[in-house]
This record gives structure tokens, sequence and C-alpha cells, in this order.
């Protein structure tokens, strides 16, 4: 099975300081996400649903609720005898202390490139909600005989963008945001190459003191080997900003965007918690909501991401919010456009407002 | 290196558990599911493990696919061990021939040398069959204080149903001194709950009394019992309060579920220092449309609803589509219920299709002649066509 011969590479701090309030004290990759979720599970989900079970995770700092979510990778089916899960701690290598970027990351961690066996690794950021087939984008770099091939959404917001030819080659990386320019080729940071050509790349970007993976590798070397972009069709976002994040979210209460996303074919796996199922109550009212188990709702829910563990009150309104795990509404509360991190509490009859474009990020633990 | 456990425990969960029809036509009872996203079999392996019971044999018999399949390594219990954890026992083939399990008793009988190995002090013997939350310990502890050979968890049932049960006559230090099976005249309301424990070296002796014994049934009730107590070993009844729930019928199994939705019920599925663990698929959150209404019930994962959801109880990945009404029903994992059905009253077993406009069950007060009304159950993977009349009591698919 030619699967068996790739192994994965997830980044879990890709943007971390995009989502200031969310990733005060935790990665990227373990920002709570759809009702029972962490980004980093549509990557880790992608790639053993590809038959990929050696994955290295790169961490960088904050990386507690990380290690505390992925554990030894059991709900991935990556507890494994004969590769599975690693953590790529950021102290790889004594020398420079913390790494700086994903090339300082990776050459700190040259040993576990160097000592694997297989012939192929997939790198992959922790911030796009998305089921690829990853696959499907193996048999396409080995059809054309690709040296790199690296995934891309059009019309989506991000942060570099690829230019492509008629055969799918890519002619330029760009980073400029010139947000007029619709419709854009957006690369998801998912790529695939040889290992040996990585480890070359990395070796050559450090003796350069190159520290910009996407700038001063991908954007430098876009002649000199072949470049391929593949185009994800279905439902993919980056998530570099509270706005996108809350965006994405929303986005879920769209059946097409969930089919796409929870495809049955292609699980996204997460850690359990042994919740009992949700339970409404008498007066309870929801529509057009998406709620995980072990929730109590008695009140109003309309448009709304509702983690495990929620409880809403007699009388409560939530309306447009992200409630996440264990969060309590009390009775009577008003709420529009929130997001209120894990453990918080609304005590009885608050009205709290946020706008649209400018969701109101409540932090973890807080009571109002 | 452990090489002894004090308690181990040996779950029955061979039983076929017939009186729930089609719902046990090609699974074991233990294996049917329960609670939105339970199996039955849950309730005792989760109190085994939260009362630090960490080695389970699970004897098996009827139909043990998918149960075997459900315990798997045990890791959804924290029951996968280095030493001990949950072991599948079937019936197997042995140098003096090939036996089925004949009885409670003798299914314990042929598995002495798994017992064995962990050289217990003590052996729980458990059932699969019903509903609640135990703390195993605090009934060792009362085994081990009043040094008993054999400890019965009972519990107070009404005197008038007593008649069902076996019946523990008990004196005031709990003592038994008589059991009656199924008596018609209870002296006691005390029930057994089918949950012993005993000294290990008591048992071995009396399991082996007892297969040499050409007319016994091989039965804990009526014969290993009945035999100590002739025997005048120390016996005692150890009280149990709290929900207990046979869920052998399908009324019962319908009402446990209805339980849970009752406030007042002391279930509490939620206890953080309870927990219930389950084996789980990997589904996402339920989702609620916009023209839903869902008051008094319990959802579960997967679910997708656009009808109207009362009283009831939605196992995961369960389909509610536009305009369907479901009241006072269990719908089992995977069910989908067509556009605009009506399903009342009613256990849809799991994968079953209520096809468009399709009436499943009645209301008890919607049915003139009382004794034609109950609940109505669709067997697993069954299709009920379009606009088909399902009437209450009804068991389909067996």
């Amino acid at each position: 099975m030619r699967s068996k011969n790739i192994m994965g590479i997830v980044f879990s701090n890709t943007n971390d300081e995009k989502l200031s309030e969310l990733t005060a004290a935790r990665t990227i990759g373990s920002v709570p996400f759809g009702c029972r979720y962490r980004l980093i599970d549509f990557a880790l989900s992608a790639i053993v649903n590809a038959g990929i079970y050696k994955v290295g995770v790169v961490t960088k700092r904050n990386y507690q609720s990380l290690m505390d979510h992925i554990g030894n990778g059991r709900p991935w089916d990556l507890a494994r005898k004969n590769g599975g899960l690693s953590m790529l701690s950021p102290y790889g290598y004594a020398e420079n202390g913390v790494y700086k970027g994903k090339i300082d990351a990776l050459y700190g961690n040259l040993s576990y490139l160097e000592c694997a066996t297989e012939e192929y690794i997939l790198m992959t950021d922790a911030n796009v909600v998305a089921n690829i087939d990853i696959e499907k984008m193996i048999d396409r770099h080995v059809k054309m005989q690709a040296d790199i091939t690296l995934a891309y959404k059009k019309g989506i917001s991000g942060s570099i963008y690829l230019d492509l030819d008629e055969d799918g080659i890519i002619t330029g990386v760009n980073t400029d945001s010139d947000a007029t320019l619709l419709g854009r080729n957006v690369s998801l940071n998912i790529l695939l190459l040889r290992r040996d050509l990585l480890i070359g790349l990395i070796k050559n970007a450090y003796r350069h003191n190159f520290t910009d993976f996407g700038v001063d590798v991908l954007q430098r070397e876009v002649g000199n080997y072949k470049m391929y972009g593949y185009e994800i069709t279905r439902h993919a976002l980056v998530i570099d900003s509270i706005q996108s994040y809350f965006e994405a979210n929303m986005r879920l209460l769209d059946k097409h965007v969930r089919d796409e996303v929870f495809d049955p074919q292609r699980p996204v796996y997460t850690k359990l918690r042994d919740d009992m199922p949700a339970r409404y109550g008498f007066d309870a009212k929801i529509c057009d909501s998406l709620i995980a188990d072990g929730c109590v709702i008695e009140g109003e829910v309309k448009n709304s991401i509702i983690f495990r563990g929620v409880r809403i009150g007699k009388g409560a309104k939530v309306e447009n919010c992200i409630l996440m795990q264990s969060g309590r509404v009390d009775k009577n509360c008003s709420l529009g456009y929130i997001v209120a991190d894990k453990n918080v509490h609304i005590k009885e009859g608050r009205t709290l407002m946020g706008y649209k474009s400018f969701p109101l990020v409540i932090g973890k633990g807080l009571t109002v | 290196m452990k090489y002894k456990t004090e308690c181990i425990a040996m779950l029955l969960a061979g039983g076929q558990g017939s009186r729930l029809g089609a719902l046990t036509k090609n699974i074991a009872k233990p294996a049917v599911p329960y609670g939105g996203k339970y199996r039955i079999i849950d309730f005792p392996l989760s109190n085994c493990i939260n009362s630090g019971i960490d080695t389970v044999g699970v004897l098996t018999q009827y139909q043990p696919l998918e149960l075997t399949d459900y315990i798997g390594s045990g890791q959804p219990w924290d029951l996968d061990r280095l030493f001990g954890g949950v072991h599948v026992l079937p019936p197997y083939q042995q140098i003096k021939g090939t036996d089925w399990y004949r009885g409670t008793a003798n299914a314990i009988y042929q598995n002495l040398g798994f017992i064995e190995r962990y050289q217990p002090e003590y052996v729980l013997i458990l059932s699969g069959d019903h509903i609640y939350k135990m703390d195993y310990s605090k009934m060792l502890d009362f085994h081990i204080r009043n040094q008993a050979d054999c400890s019965i968890a009972v519990i107070e049932v009404p005197m008038e149903e007593a008649s069902r049960f076996g019946i523990m006559n008990t004196d005031a230090e709990n003592r038994v001194y008589e059991f009656e099976e199924k008596p018609k005249n209870p002296k006691s309301n005390k029930a057994s709950m089918g949950i012993y424990v005993f000294n290990w070296a008591a048992l071995r002796y009396y399991l082996t009394e007892d297969e040499n014994n050409k007319n016994s049934s091989n039965d804990f009730g009526k014969d290993i019992i009945p035999a100590m107590l002739a025997d005048n070993q120390r016996m005692f009844a150890y009280p149990f309060e709290g929900y207990w729930k046979d869920v052998g019928t399908i009324d019962s199994l319908w009402e446990a579920n209805m339980d849970i939705l009752n406030p007042k019920m002391s279930l509490e599925l939620d206890d953080p220092g309870w927990r219930i663990y389950a084996r789980t698929r990997a589904l996402p959150p339920h989702f609620i449309n916009g023209r839903a209404t869902v008051q008094n019930s319990l959802v579960s994962e997967g679910c997708f609803v656009d009808g109207e959801v009362t009283d009831s109880v939605l196992f995961s990945g369960a389909v509610v589509e536009e305009g369907a009404v479901i009241r006072d029903s269990v719908i089992m994992p995977g069910a989908v219920i067509k556009k605009g059905a009506v399903v009342q009253y009613a256990i849809v077993a799991e994968n079953a299709v209520v096809g468009e406009r399709a009436v499943v069950g009645k209301r008890p007060e919607d049915c003139l002649d009382k004794e034609k009304w109950g609940v109505a159950t669709i067997g697993p993977g069954l299709q009920i066509p379009a606009g088909k009349i399902v009437e209450p009591k009804a068991m389909l698919g067996l």
C-alpha cells in the first residue's frame, strides 16, 4: 500500500498570534471548534483517513492544552507500535532555544526526519477546516511526477497566494494581501514532497539563515522544482483571525458544508468525553443550531454552535453565538454574537451583544 | 508484577432476552441500545471500573458477534490492562468434549481456569440485564465486614410485585435465612438483583458440587444459593437503594428510556463522579433545523432533526425528517423517520426506516380497547413503506 510510504508533519502553532484571546493559553491547533473538535482534529483525521499512521506534531509554545487533547493519539488510532504519534518539542536541539519558524523547527528535528524510512512527507498546518482526501492528492502527485504538490482553495482568505499555469504548475508564490483580488488561489499550506527533498531544502535554508518556509523556500524555489497546485473543490477555510474563526464555525450550520466536512467516509476524530446525550427541557426552543452531547438546554437557541456540557437556563436567549465546553448561561440572559471560551459563566439576566463583524470574545473561565 | 487480584467480576452476558423480540434477534440482550448512546452492558462495565474492579470476565453465548465487537479491547471502559482487564469468555471445546453453557452456574464452572489465574479472594457475579449505578466496592466492604460466604444485593420492591422476584427473607442483621423464587405469598419485599459476592473458596466448592449433581439445573438462583443456605453458610442481603430496572421486556425497555426524561429520576447519567462509558462512533454534533421543535427529549451525536420531537430519546445518528412527529418514543441509532411520518409510543430499532406519512403506534388515550394498547416495535433495519399504519403493541421484524 502506497500510503504506508508517507509520514505526516503537523504544525500546531501557525498564526497563533492572530487569534489573541483564544490562543492566550493554547496553540491554534487546540482551539475548540465546531461543538466538539479542536482545529488540529481536521489535519490529524485527514492524515489517518489516508492510511498514514506516522505523524509528528510540531509544537512551539503554549502546548499544554494540545498535549492534553492529543495524549498518545488513540482517538485518531495513532497509538501505534510502529510509527504513530510523535510530539516534536521546541527544544529539539539546545543551541538556539525555541523555534523561530518552520525551517528552524524542522531543522531542530532533522534526526526525526532522517531516521524515518518513508519516501514522502505530508506537511500541514493545524488551522484549516476541511475534510481533504489526501489519497487523491498523493495520486496526483505521483501521476504528475511532481517534486512538490501544494493544496489550494480558490477565493477564500489566507496569507499565501499561488499563481498557476494552465497545467496546474505553480509559477508564483505571493504573500501580498491585496483584498481587491477575488477568487485567488489561496494556499492551504498542505504540501507533499519527498522526504530527502525536504531535508535538502531545510538544510539549505538553515545555512542561509532563512526562517519562513512559504517565502524563503517555496517562493525562491518556484522555478527550480516541479511544483504543482492541487485544487480543493470541497469546503475549506483557513482560520487566521477571530472573524474567520467565527465565520468558519457558523458555516457549519449550512447542511452542504456539514456534509462535506463530516463526510461519513472520512470521519473527523476527536478526544472523547463520555457525556450523556443532550437534554432539552419542556420550554426549549431550538433552531438552526449545532449542539454537542452533555448539554442541558431549557432556553432558546438560534443559529449557534453549542459545545459539550453547556447549560442554558430557562428564558435565556442565545443567538449567533459560539459557547464552548462546560459554559453556563443562567436564566433570562440574552446573548448575541458572543464567543464564550470554556467554562464561562453568564449570570442571570445579563445581556451581551457583539456584532456580526466583531464577535465579542469572553476569555476562558470568566464570570459575567 | 502483579499476580493476584482481590476481587474479580464475572458478567453473565449469554442470555437471549427473548422477550425483547426483534431487538434481540441478531444481538445478545446486553448489546441492546439504551439511553441515546449506551448499551445495557455499559452499566455493569462502568460500575466495575468506577468501583475499582479492573478484571472482568464476560460470559457470552447467544449471538455474541456484536457484543464481542463492542467490548473489543475494553478501552472505552479503561479495561484494557496489562494484568486483568476485560475478557470475553465464550464456551469452548475441551478434552472431554464440547459443551454449551448449561446455566449461569455452569458458565462460571466452565471458566474456573480463568478465575484461578487471578487467585481472587472474592468473585462478583453480575448480569447484563439491568440499568443501574452501583458501587460494588461498598458491597464488597459489607461482605467482608459480615465475614459472609455469600452476599446478595437486594432492592425493596412494592409488596404487590414481590411475587415476580426472587425474595430474600432476612433477620435484623440482614442475614438471609430463606430464599424463595417468585413466592405466591411473599414474606418480604427484598428482591434479589442477581448480583452476588462470593468467597472464591466457597463458590468453587459449591460450583463443583453442583456440577456433580446430575439433577441440577446449574443455576445460581435455583441451585447454588439454596444449596449454600441448606448448609447454613453465612449469607447476607446487601440492601441497595437507587434506580434499578430490569429491561427484559419491550415495555420495561421503553419505560427505562422514558425515565431518563423524568427530572426526578435518580439515575443521573451526567454525574461526573460516576460516568457511564460507552464505545461511540466518530459522529459530528447533532443539528436542529429551523422548523424543528424539540422538547423534553434526549438527542445524541450525529442526529438531524427537522420535525417535531417531544418526550423522546433519539440515539446517535437518528434522522427525523421535515414534518415528522415523534412522541414518547425511542429512536435507536441510525434510524430514519421520513417526512410526515408519525411515531408515538414506539421503539424504532437500529437503522430501521419509517416511510413517509407512515403512522407507528398510538397514544393510550386514542386506543378504545385498552387491551390492544402497547408500545409498538420496529425491528432493526426494517423498512416501513410510505403511508403504512403500524398498530400499537405490534412487533415487526421478528
